[in-house]
This record gives structure tokens, C-alpha cells and sequence, in this order.
């Protein structure tokens, strides 16, 4: 496996290559040969406290150094706390977690944005906020929603820990190539129905396992009208349908959000990158190895019912009967699931009541997302008994958005309003569900026990989170339309 | 990381599809910052039901698990590797694996082998009507055998190399390092880098 093969002959024989295949043929080290898998480079690797602790570890133990501290950056974002983050944080084990990336950080040469610095926050908000994720360029991160950098046109992969440390001691990864699909979104979304709906409709289409072994590309005129926070939503979901990456390929969009930022290319830098990125997109006539075909026009607000994120179904629609699921395996996983929800089939799904509405996660945490729902709830009054939590993406976000005053809008409606992080989504910190509540909630993975020990998710688009905690039933913006909009 | 070449040893039947990390693994239990210790951490909610198949005395000390399909979904978690190791499992064989945690498995020494739907619902009711029985999982041929059955199982052919052989990888790709030196060498040079931090700032004026 020593010889560099040039990117001609690895692509397709047609010689029409996808985006994908071109980023894949871009960072190819090394061949594979008789089974073996690709050595490809990876341009940014990015670290959080939870599954790294054990990869520098490793790199100490057999005495390696950090080969490319300049490709790397850390974040501290699962364990923090959301409120009172002045203090010292009080479970000591995530303490000690948190203390330990930043003894590992110092003695390593990596730069780390630790609580109370603007930069911090969720490690998929922070690259792209800080312009370092760019099109053409891989990214890893012990995390599986890395996927979420795609939308930028970069091959963006979750890892394990022990990849980790491979990254850290090679900065390459050995990867078997991946099969290409397509996820073609056409027509125009209408208004109320958002990113997070594509995306939940897409993984009920094709599973949580339709995706495995694929990079899935987001194509077609609903993906182009999308702005680069509605891109990262659908990317980041990627790893829920299975798959090992999303993709969307750049254009006008990608570059407007990218110029200017911090670590973005400048002056005759940003001209040569731009030229590379619009080399990126997939040439027409490439042949995909599937393809999945949306309708956008059709889309409505969409929601989950069960325990995994493909267990989802249209707003209007009702808690599914497990006894009408052909497959066997799907439907005890139905049956399994409605028991652990506590849901009846046949229920209108806007008929559950929620006692939690929780608006954040790499999914849906950008400034865009908090102000759409700002938008909803503005002047509006919180359903009694329900509470609505509010976590920026990263501590830039908060203070972008208390410049426009959406933390106002959030405080007057009844919302708690705090500092970033990963918080409810997966409760490292103290943000959890109790038993048997029922919580709205803008994030990833509606898993048992996810947001907190017997806590039931319902996978939602911020707007409908929004218009949840004003109706305290699963609802949309069209809902308070039809209630006459008091 | 040992060589792996057979295990025989108790089947485990999980009779569930969908198993995710999150459940063999709850988030709680990833704040540590070792690699060992994490055997009462595995399928820790699910252990809290007597009725769970973990907890029946028949499958005590099981090393060989047979999972339905999609089995390692969800977050990338390498811990969810490290508590089947650690409770003492050296194999999963299940119709479908997420892909990140079959890559995981694989560092770790776990095998994760491919079955068919019927070769696990074959296995499931043969293992139930002989709790404790033991299988023999032979990665040479690729196969799992148990009493007269048969069955073959996939797994790629470069990480069965490793857990033959016993290799770590970053060893392996080591002594490509003249290689990587090359590529880096071909890199354009403005392609991103966090260091020096930059900030908006620092950076606006032209």
C-alpha cells in the first residue's frame, strides 16, 4: 500500500465523480491494495473532553507526540453546565473529565476554548463558527454527529476513540471507501416546514440502517434554498439514517457564510480556495450507487413517535399501529417502543402533551434556529405546567443573540435562557428529563433514556418547538394559525 | 492487542433490533477518563429488569452475543466496545452493525460478524431451548458452529487480518510515515489551521 494512485484512476470509469469521491481521491495517502483500506489525511480533527481522555492516554503510553497541533482544536461542550458556569462544576466526574482535557490540551500543544470563553460551545458549532470547517476538506471528531460539517461540501466523519489517537499520532485515517447515495430534495419547502423536516422525513424513509456503508449527498432545489445553519441541521441527522457522512456540495451560499470568519482564506488565499471549491460539485452524469427522491411540496412539520429517529410521522398524522407493520423486526421494535413512550396507537400525535421543550443541540442551536422560534413565541404566553429550556450552540451564539434580543423574548415568554453546551440532549451535565416526562426537544436521538432516565423524546424543528410550548400539545406555527393566532 | 483465532464460550441471545449505543452504554457512565471498568456499565438500564436476558443465570459468563439487526447505532461511543470487552464479550454477530462501532469493535478485539436474519433467528431459537449452551466462533473459517449447526458469518477481510494477526494500527500506518510527510509537503497553504487562534478581530481589516 506505498503507491499514491492519482485521482483519475481511482474515479469511477466513466471518470465522472461525485463530491464525495472527489474529496475522498483529494486525501488519498495511500492506495489500498488486496483488502486493504485507503490512508486518507484528515485537514482538521476536532476534540471534546469525553472521547479523548483515553486517546491521549494512549499517545503517552507509547510515547508519541500530537503530530499536527495546528489541525487540531479543542472544545469543552457534553459535561459542562448551563447555568452558574463561574463556578466550579459540581458532579466531580465530569470535573475531573473537564480538568483532564485541559491538563492534556497544555501538555500537547492544543488549542482548547474552555467554559467562559466566546468560542466555546458544542464542537459541531464551533468549527464552522470560527470558519475553519471549509469545503473540500476532511474533518474527524469522536463524535458521531461530525457528519454536521458536510454542509460545507467537507467529508466529515465520527470516530471512536482509538481512531482518535490514530488521528493524533498519523493525522491520517485507514478507511475502507464508502458507497455513494443520493438524497434528492425537490420543489420548495412551505413556510413552517424547515430543514429539521426534511431530514426526520428522509430517515423514516430510508431507516436508521438505510444509510450504512453510504455518504449521503443532499442534492436538488429544496437543499439549495436552504441556508447553511438548514444545511447543518440535515447533515448532522446524516448519522441517524446510518450513514457515514453527508454531504452538500458548496456554491454562493457556503461562501457568503464562510468570508469573513476568523480562520477563513483572505485576499489571494480566499481566491485559490474559492477555485478549488467550485471544482467540488458532483459532475453531471456521475452515477450514484442509490438514490432517494423527496418531494419538498409535500413535506409537512414532522415528529417522532418511537425510541429511534426513523420511528417518525407527519404532525398530522397518528401514533402508528405496530400490528399493521409488515416487518417483523419493525414491528416489535414499534411495539417496544410505544410501551416505553406511553403511547397508545391510533392517537393523534397532536394530541400528546409534553411537559419539556427543549430547544438546542449541534442540531438545531445556531443563531437561526433560536430566532425562528423567537419569532413564534414572541408576545405569546407558555402553556401552563410546560417548561421550555433555551442553550445556545456556543457561547458566540448566546451573545449574538442576546444582541438581538431574542434572549429577551425567551425570558418574557417563560423560557429559561442559558450558556452552552450539549445539556439536554444526552444529560451529561445536570439538564435531564425525570422519569416518565415528556419532553419536545430540537435534538438528534430520541433513544431510551437518552435526555435522562425513562424520559420520552419527541424529535422536533425548532418551530414546532416553539409552538409546542405555546399549545403544550405537539404542535406547528399552522396550529396557531387555526387557533386565530391570540 | 491479543491474536484472535477461535472462542468458544456461552451464546447470549439478545432478541432485539435497534440496539444503539446509548443503550448499551448510558451516556452517565462515559465521564470517565479510563479505558477499563466498565462491565456493570453495559446495558445498565436494561440490567435494572430481572427478566433481562444479561441477567438470567443460564448466560452468566456469556462471550459470544447474538444481536438483531442494526445492532451499534447511534453515537460513536468507543465505550460501548470497552463494556462488552470488559463484561467479558469477544464476539457480536448481528444482520447489520453500525458502522462506527464495527469500526471500533475492531481496534478493540471484538469481533463483529455479519449474519444473516435467518442464521440469527436459527440461532436464537436453538440457543433458548438450550440456555448455556456453548459456541464456537472460528474467524479462520468464518464461521459460528453450535451443536450440529453451522452457520458462516462476514466480516471485511483487512480487520480480520488484524484480529488475526493481532496488529494495532497506528503501528501499521507508521510505516507509511515517509508517505504522509510527502502528502503533507503537497498541501495548499490555505487550507485551514487553528493555530494561531485568530478571531474576526483580529483579522477585519484588510
Amino acid at each position: 500500500m506505498t503507491n499514491v494512485i492519482p485521482a483519475s484512476q481511482v474515479s469511477s470509469r466513466t471518470g465522472l465523480r461525485t463530491i464525495a469521491e472527489k474529496v475522498w481521491d483529494r486525501h488519498l495517502v495511500t492506495k489500498g491494495q488486496d483488502g486493504t483500506p485507503d490512508l486518507i489525511y484528515i485537514d482538521l480533527h476536532l476534540l471534546h473532553e469525553v472521547t479523548s481522555p483515553q486517546a491521549f492516554d494512549g499517545l503517552r503510553l507509547a510515547n508519541r507526540a500530537l503530530r499536527r497541533p495546528d489541525l487540531t482544536i479543542a472544545t469543552e461542550d457534553h459535561n459542562t453546565p448551563t447555568l452558574a458556569i463561574d463556578r466550579p462544576i459540581a458532579d466531580p466526574t465530569s470535573r475531573t473529565q473537564i480538568e483532564t482535557l485541559r491538563r492534556n490540551c497544555a501538555e500537547f500543544g492544543v488549542r482548547l476554548h474552555s467554559l467562559g470563553d466566546i468560542e466555546q460551545g458544542i464542537v459541531h458549532v464551533v468549527g464552522p463558527q470560527l470558519g475553519l470547517t471549509q469545503p473540500g476538506i476532511t474533518v474527524v471528531c469522536g463524535d458521531s454527529h461530525t457528519s454536521t460539517h458536510g454542509a460545507f461540501g467537507a467529508m466529515a466523519l465520527g470516530i471512536g476513540t482509538s481512531e482518535v489517537e490514530h488521528v493524533m499520532a498519523t493525522q491520517t485515517l485507514p478507511l475502507n471507501p464508502f458507497k455513494t447515495m443520493a438524497i434528492t430534495v425537490n420543489g420548495r419547502l412551505r413556510t413552517g416546514v424547515t430543514a429539521k423536516d426534511i431530514i426526520l422525513a428522509v430517515i423514516a424513509k430510508i431507516g436508521t440502517g438505510g444509510g450504512a456503508g453510504y455518504v449521503l449527498e443532499y442534492r436538488g432545489e429544496a437543499i439549495r434554498a436552504l441556508s447553511m445553519e438548514g444545511r447543518m441541521t440535515i447533515c448532522n441527522m446524516s448519522i441517524e439514517a446510518g450513514a457515514r457522512a453527508g454531504m452538500v456540495a458548496p456554491d454562493q451560499v457556503t461562501y457568503d457564510y464562510l468570508q469573513g470568519r476568523a480562520h477563513a482564506p483572505r485576499g489571494a488565499d480566499w481566491d485559490a480556495a474559492v477555485a478549488y471549491w467550485q471544482t467540488l460539485a458532483t459532475d453531471d452524469g456521475a452515477t450514484y450507487d442509490a438514490e432517494v427522491i423527496i418531494d419538498a411540496n409535500e413535506l409537512e412539520p414532522f415528529v417522532t413517535w418511537g425510541t429511534n429517529p426513523g420511528q417518525g410521522v407527519s404532525l398530522s398524522g397518528s401514533v402508528p399501529n405496530p400490528a399493521e407493520i409488515v416487518d417483523a423486526n419493525e414491528r416489535s421494535a414499534a411495539e417496544r417502543a410505544l410501551e416505553y413512550m406511553d403511547l397508545r396507537a391510533g392517537t393523534p400525535m397532536k394530541q400528546i402533551r409534553v411537559d419539556t421543550v427543549f430547544l438546542g443541540s449541534c442540531t438545531n442551536s445556531r443563531v437561526e434556529d433560536l430566532r425562528a422560534a423567537a419569532e413564534i413565541i414572541k408576545g405569546k404566553t407558555k402553556a401552563e405546567g410546560v417548561r421550555m429550556m433555551v442553550v445556545p450552540g456556543s457561547a458566540r451564539v448566546r451573545i449574538e443573540a442576546e444582541a438581538e434580543g431574542l434572549d429577551k423574548i425567551f425570558l418574557d415568554f417563560g423560557a429559561e435562557w442559558r450558556f452552552a453546551g450539549c445539556s439536554m440532549c444526552l444529560g451529561m451535565n445536570p439538564d435531564q428529563l425525570e422519569p416518565g416526562e415528556r419532553c419536545a426537544s430540537t435534538s438528534n436521538r430520541n433513544f431510551e433514556g437518552r435526555q435522562g432516565k425513562g424520559g420520552r423524546t419527541h424529535l422536533v424543528s425548532p418551530l414546532v418547538a416553539a409552538a409546542t410550548a405555546i399549545r403544550g400539545t405537539l404542535s406547528s406555527p399552522w396550529d396557531l394559525v387555526s387557533d386565530g393566532d391570540q | 492487542m491479543q491474536k484472535f483465532t477461535t472462542v468458544t464460550g456461552i451464546a447470549v441471545p439478545l432478541r432485539r433490533s435497534n440496539v444503539d449505543t446509548d443503550q448499551i452504554i448510558p451516556a452517565v457512565f462515559l465521564k470517565r477518563v479510563t479505558r477499563t471498568g466498565f462491565e456493570d456499565a453495559l446495558f445498565a438500564a436494561w440490567r435494572l429488569d430481572p427478566d433481562f436476558v444479561i441477567n438470567k443465570k443460564e448466560y452468566q459468563g456469556g462471550r459470544v452475543l447474538i444481536a438483531g439487526t442494526d445492532f451499534g447505532t447511534g453515537s460513536s461511543r468507543e465505550h460501548a466496545v470497552w463494556a462488552l470487552r470488559d463484561y467479558g464479550f469477544d464476539v457480536v454477530l448481528s444482520p447489520r452493525f453500525g458502522d462506527i462501532f464495527r469500526g471500533n469493535s475492531g481496534k478493540q478485539g471484538l469481533l463483529a460478524g455479519q449474519i444473516s436474519e435467518a442464521d440469527a433467528d436459527t440461532l436464537w431459537n436453538l440457543i433458548e431451548c438450550d440456555p448455556g449452551i456453548e459456541l464456537t466462533v472460528d474467524l479462520v473459517s468464518k464461521t459460528a458452529r453450535v451443536g450440529d449447526l453451522t452457520v458462516d458469518f462476514e466480516i471485511d477481510d483487512y480487520t480480520r487480518w488484524r484480529l488475526l494477526e493481532g496488529l494495532d494500527d497506528i503501528g501499521l500506518t507508521l510505516r507509511d510515515e515517509a508517505r504522509i510527510d510527502e502528502f503533507e509537503a503537497t498541501r495548499e497553504s490555505w487550507l485551514p489551521r487553528t493555530l494561531p487562534a485568530l478571531s474576526v478581530e483580529s483579522t477585519s481589516t484588510p
